[in-house]
């Protein structure tokens, strides 16, 4: 049996204090209030001094409560019954199922090495075109969707776990609302999906130590099922809550902020949670996608900007759409030479040509006169934005690139789309009179 | 020798604090026991018996009371034959032989040898018996990749001594013993081909530092001829996230006109550091015909990677370059990102409870920044050769904004400065690089006067079209408009470059002399055009006849049938040439 401290030294915000010895640090301990047990993780070590974070959070704690250390670090139970179960941040069923304790795994364990990785080599179809043919997603992948709030980002992901063709979805919900966690779990269920989803969920009532374990045992929990041949989906929403939730606790333990009141390691921080992207020559995989909220639409906030450095590109997501400029897959020329021969041209050809719609609409909203040209511009941005931008829109990569020849068509003559002759000879629809 | 040892007294994120109970050393590196794993750590504050140490490791599972044993030497590298095309971490251990020990995942506390100890090395001596010898002399070679490598007398042998015995021409491993010297006491000393050096002390056994003047072609027209880099010098490229930062090192990489190349991935993306593992490889350098790989050093300690060992990182890359210089070669070593090792530097110093600077960087930040660039230089070795370390640093500034601590301590111990921005990556005007805020105190490909007359346009082209933002086109001169035109044409097919075009993306100086020497006749000529859009159509033609060419093979049929149209072309629609513009055509001639 291991031993009970029943005096606490001090308690400072989400972080008490007791004395005691051989601790390990990163080791958890159980707190027992009169509101119930608690985890708590030890944080700093200083001679027999032993702080720890209480996941329940620090209220209500009293100096006379009990601490017992459980002798191991956080760990989550890894097996097939994960599937279709929800969990809190601090792995307990949030589903009224039963607690899961067998083959226990520890979390935020070390980085792939990265003379083991691989150059990623397949794409994701998402049917979401403004994905599939704009910007590519790949397997491996770790990409944000930059946003600001009010944004349907929760409806994309959704979307995206029914839709992506991965073996498993594991969610996990940082700050969340009560009503996304709601929607999140109703949009699966309806789409049948939610047996190959696993779901760790703090919603913004949960205190917000929880909100930090959420994507280490998301991730923790996603390398096992890589690492037996299956292809992972990870949607993390929203890193700004994490990052706020590690501002939190780097502030109350008094820590010299950096900017704008976040901790100086937020970029390592952000970075040791993307990058466990992976994808396992020999074996599964690990795709993350993350919401980001861009505070005020500004991207230089500190969040979005860390995030910028870390993943590979980004979805931005404005006006209930996925914007052609400012999202950017940086892996999307690994996988789109080898869809279709025309994936690379239309893809470009149609930014190019919606760039010129802008301008356009520019241009009339300042009162220009409209020529042919841009008349025949603003009928195709219209049908742009309607036909592909539209999130309703549902179709495979192959339709898609078919409607956009479409589109194209009945919008201009051949020569005026900039597309290479050989492939308007091969793709441009015949006319039907 | 006593050993001191210690105990572990608190930890605090990956600093532990440790009581000790002996002689301990700044920097010494030390090792915390945690069961049947050792962590290595770095001493970095000494008060008392107490010491603080940031561990490069995971400091998850250590405990206060585990034992603690301090080495009495500095962090070091091993040094010797066997280190081009090696892929280490931050703390020099090789990743491939890590990976084939522990799989997958990094796991703490396993350190493999730098060099590999059972390849051999066919040794040919050059010191004899009777010889006196200081630091930094030859005592021999082997070949290496192409390279002749020097076997050098140990740099931390200090003081004169006398070569007893050298070992016999043959084949042998890094660790045989291969020399006995004598010192002035009369004590022998063995001499193997390897040997240990402290990263943080810069490698000083050469006679003189010159200044560098040689410019190091990238093959970039952009950089050789707008903004130079010198061979020994130092350069810094800031950028937001996805203006081409690391596009832009991976292609100065590829083609740098250098004898060796260190790259250090720092605190950045794993995926990246792939590519150049999976690419070069397949690569041949033009200079040695071999793989690009075999002049290449990887080190990398990416994002996700303990913090510390990313701050020892470019330690460990300047110090092999640094050895490698002592041979005669150019080394470049590209760091990316010089930022995220400042962060570490900042994440450990908040630990320590520093007093911090600006944005929370460390007070120190500039003279730490300013020494690692000064390591780089050109020195004259003692047989009166030289050789050259080179470095350049990316900067990832938070917002993209260079008014950041990082950019700014940088840019005031750099010899050249690349500034990429945001709005030419967004036009993809590539490489990203920003010919009005950038420049560089070096000499190029061309003289810095033409260059400086060249820029001119570019300056006023951008003033021109700023004011018809106001004026609109109607509202400017055609004089006006033709010097946009012509600043605009120069930034299209001179400094933008196509790094995925198989002949853009390395241009030799030969070929820059010549492209430059077509942009004087149309900038310094004078063309006769009835309005604007005549002006617009004639440069649109243009332009595009240029960009065709530059994606021709230099001197192939094509191009010499494409440059003859494009030398006909301006000539139809020249009346005359400026002076200036005479002048410096003549000067090209002549030279």
């Amino acid at each position: 049996m291991k031993k009970v401290y029943s005096k606490i030294e001090s308690i400072v915000g989400n972080v008490i204090t007791v004395k005691a010895q051989d601790v390990a640090y990163g080791e958890l301990a159980q707190v027992k209030t009169r509101f119930g047990v608690s985890l708590a993780e030890v944080i700093r070590l200083d001679n027999e001094n032993v702080s720890m974070q209480v996941f329940a959070g620090g209220r209500g704690i009293s100096t006379g409560d009990e601490v017992q250390f459980l002798g191991h670090p956080m760990q989550v139970s890894f097996s097939e019954n994960l599937k279709g179960r929800i969990f809190n941040g601090a792995g307990i069923p949030r589903d009224n199922g039963p607690e899961l304790h067998e083959n226990l795994i520890t979390i935020g364990g070390p980085s792939v090495n990265p003379s083991k990785r691989i150059i990623p080599r397949e794409m994701i179809r998402t049917g979401i075109p403004m994905i599939d043919l704009f910007n590519t997603l790949v397997k491996s992948q770790k990409l944000p969707i930059f946003s600001i709030s009010g944004e349907p980002y929760n409806q994309l992901l959704a979307r995206i776990a029914m839709q992506a063709e991965v073996d498993l979805i594991i969610l996990g919900g940082m700050g969340l609302k009560y009503d996304d966690y709601l929607i999140f779990k109703e949009t699966l269920e309806q789409g049948g999906a939610l047996q190959k989803t696993v779901m760790f969920v703090h919603t913004a009532a949960d205190p917000v130590v929880e909100c930090l374990m959420v994507p280490d045992i998301s991730l923790a929990v996603a390398e096992r099922f890589a690492l037996q041949n299956l292809n992972v989906l990870v949607l993390l929403t929203d890193m700004t809550n994490f990052s706020d939730a590690l501002k939190e606790i780097a502030i109350t333990q008094e820590q010299v902020p950096s900017n704008r009141g976040y901790p100086g390691d937020l970029y390592s921080q952000l970075a040791a949670r993307y990058e466990k992207a992976v994808d396992f020559s020999d074996s599964g995989s690990i795709t993350i996608l993350a919401v980001t909220t861009m505070p005020g639409d500004d991207v230089t906030h500190p969040v979005p900007d860390n995030t910028g450095y870390i993943t590979e590109g980004q979805f931005y997501l404005k006006g209930g759409r996925i914007e052609p400029f400012g999202s950017l897959s940086r892996l999307k020329q690994q996988v789109n030479g080898k869809t279709r021969a025309d994936h690379r041209a239309v893809m470009d050809g149609m930014i190019k040509l919606f760039a010129a719609y802008r301008d356009t609409l520019e241009k009339k909203a300042m009162g220009f006169q409209m020529s042919a040209w841009d008349q025949k511009l603003l009928k195709y941005g219209e049908l742009f934005e309607k036909e592909m931008m539209d999130l309703s829109v549902n179709i495979p990569l192959e339709a898609a690139l078919d409607k956009g020849w479409e589109i194209l068509a009945s919008c201009f003559e051949p020569q005026e789309t900039g597309l290479q002759t050989k492939l308007i000879e091969q793709f441009w629809p015949k006319k039907v009179s | 020798m006593v050993t001191t040892k210690g105990i572990v007294t608190g930890v605090n994120g990956n600093m532990v604090t440790v009581k000790v109970d002996g002689v301990v050393s700044l920097n010494e590196v030390a090792y915390i026991h945690n069961g049947e794993k050792r962590l290595k750590a770095e001493v970095i504050r000494i008060r008392g018996d107490i010491v603080q140490t940031q561990v490069f490791e995971i400091t998850k599972g250590i405990k206060v009371g585990m034992d603690v044993s301090f080495t009495g030497e500095m962090l070091a590298v091993e040094l010797g034959p066997g280190l081009l095309s090696k892929i280490y971490d931050g703390l020099q251990n090789p990743l491939p032989e890590v990976a084939a020990k522990t799989g997958y995942f990094l796991e703490p506390g396993v350190y493999l040898d730098a060099l590999p100890r059972t390849v051999t090395w066919d040794w040919t001596p050059i010191a004899k018996p009777g010889d006196t010898v200081t630091r930094g002399d030859y005592l021999g070679s082997v070949p290496e990749a192409g390279f002749v490598h020097k076997i050098m007398v140990p740099f931390t042998l200090y003081g004169t001594y006398t070569v007893k015995s050298v070992k016999e021409p043959g084949a042998y491993t890094v660790d045989t013993q291969i020399a006995v010297l004598v010192d002035a006491q009369g004590n022998e000393v063995p001499v193997t081909m390897f040997f240990e050096w402290p990263v943080k002390r810069a490698i000083d056994c050469y006679t003189e530092r010159l200044k560098p003047t040689e410019p190091l072609i990238t093959k970039s027209r952009i950089i050789d001829t707008f903004f130079p880099v010198a061979k020994g010098g130092t350069f810094c490229i800031p950028g937001p996230f996805g203006a081409g930062k690391t596009v832009l090192q991976q292609t100065t990489s590829r083609y740098a006109d250098v004898d060796i190349v260190i790259v250090a991935a720092c605190g950045e993306r794993a995926g990246e550091v792939v590519e150049t593992l999976v690419e070069f490889p397949e690569l041949i350098d033009p200079r040695t015909g071999r793989s690009l790989m075999e002049r290449t050093i990887i080190v990398c300690n990416t994002s996700s990677m303990p913090v510390a060992a990313r701050e020892a990182s470019v330690y460990t890359a300047v110090t092999m370059a640094e050895y490698y210089r002592q041979m005669g070669y150019d080394v470049l070593l590209l760091a990316d990102s010089t930022s995220r090792w400042a962060q570490a530097m900042r994440e450990m110093s908040g630990r320590l409870e520093e007093i911090p600077g600006e944005e929370a960087f460390p007070a120190y930040l500039e003279s730490v920044i300013a020494n690692f660039y000064e390591r780089a230089g050109l020195v004259r070795l003692k047989d009166g050769k030289k050789g050259s370390v080179t470095i350049g640093g990316t900067v990832s500034p938070a917002g993209g904004n260079f008014e950041e601590p990082v950019t700014q301590a940088t840019l005031k111990v750099v010899g050249c400065f690349l500034g990429l921005s945001r709005e030419r990556s967004d036009a993809r005007k590539y490489p990203a690089i920003h010919p009005l805020e950038s420049w560089s105190k070096y000499r190029g490909v061309l003289p810095t006067e033409h260059v400086a007359w060249a820029h001119r346009f570019l300056e006023r082209s951008a003033e021109v079209s700023q004011m018809m933002k106001v004026v609109g086109e109607e509202g400017t001169s055609l004089e006006d408009f033709v010097l946009y035109l012509k600043g605009e044409l120069l930034d299209a097919v001179y400094l933008q470059q196509n790094s995925f075009d198989p002949v853009d993306a390395a241009v030799k100086p030969e070929r820059q002399h010549f492209m430059f020497r077509l942009m004087v006749k149309i900038l310094g000529g004078n063309q006769t055009f009835s309005d604007k859009e005549d002006a617009r159509g004639w440069f649109n033609k243009l332009r595009q006849m240029i960009l065709d060419m530059n994606s021709q093979e230099w001197k192939s049929d094509q191009f010499n049938e494409t440059s003859a149209a494009v030398e006909a072309y301006i000539q139809e629609r020249t009346k005359n040439m400026s002076a200036h513009g005479t002048k410096i055509l003549e000067a090209m001639e002549r030279a």
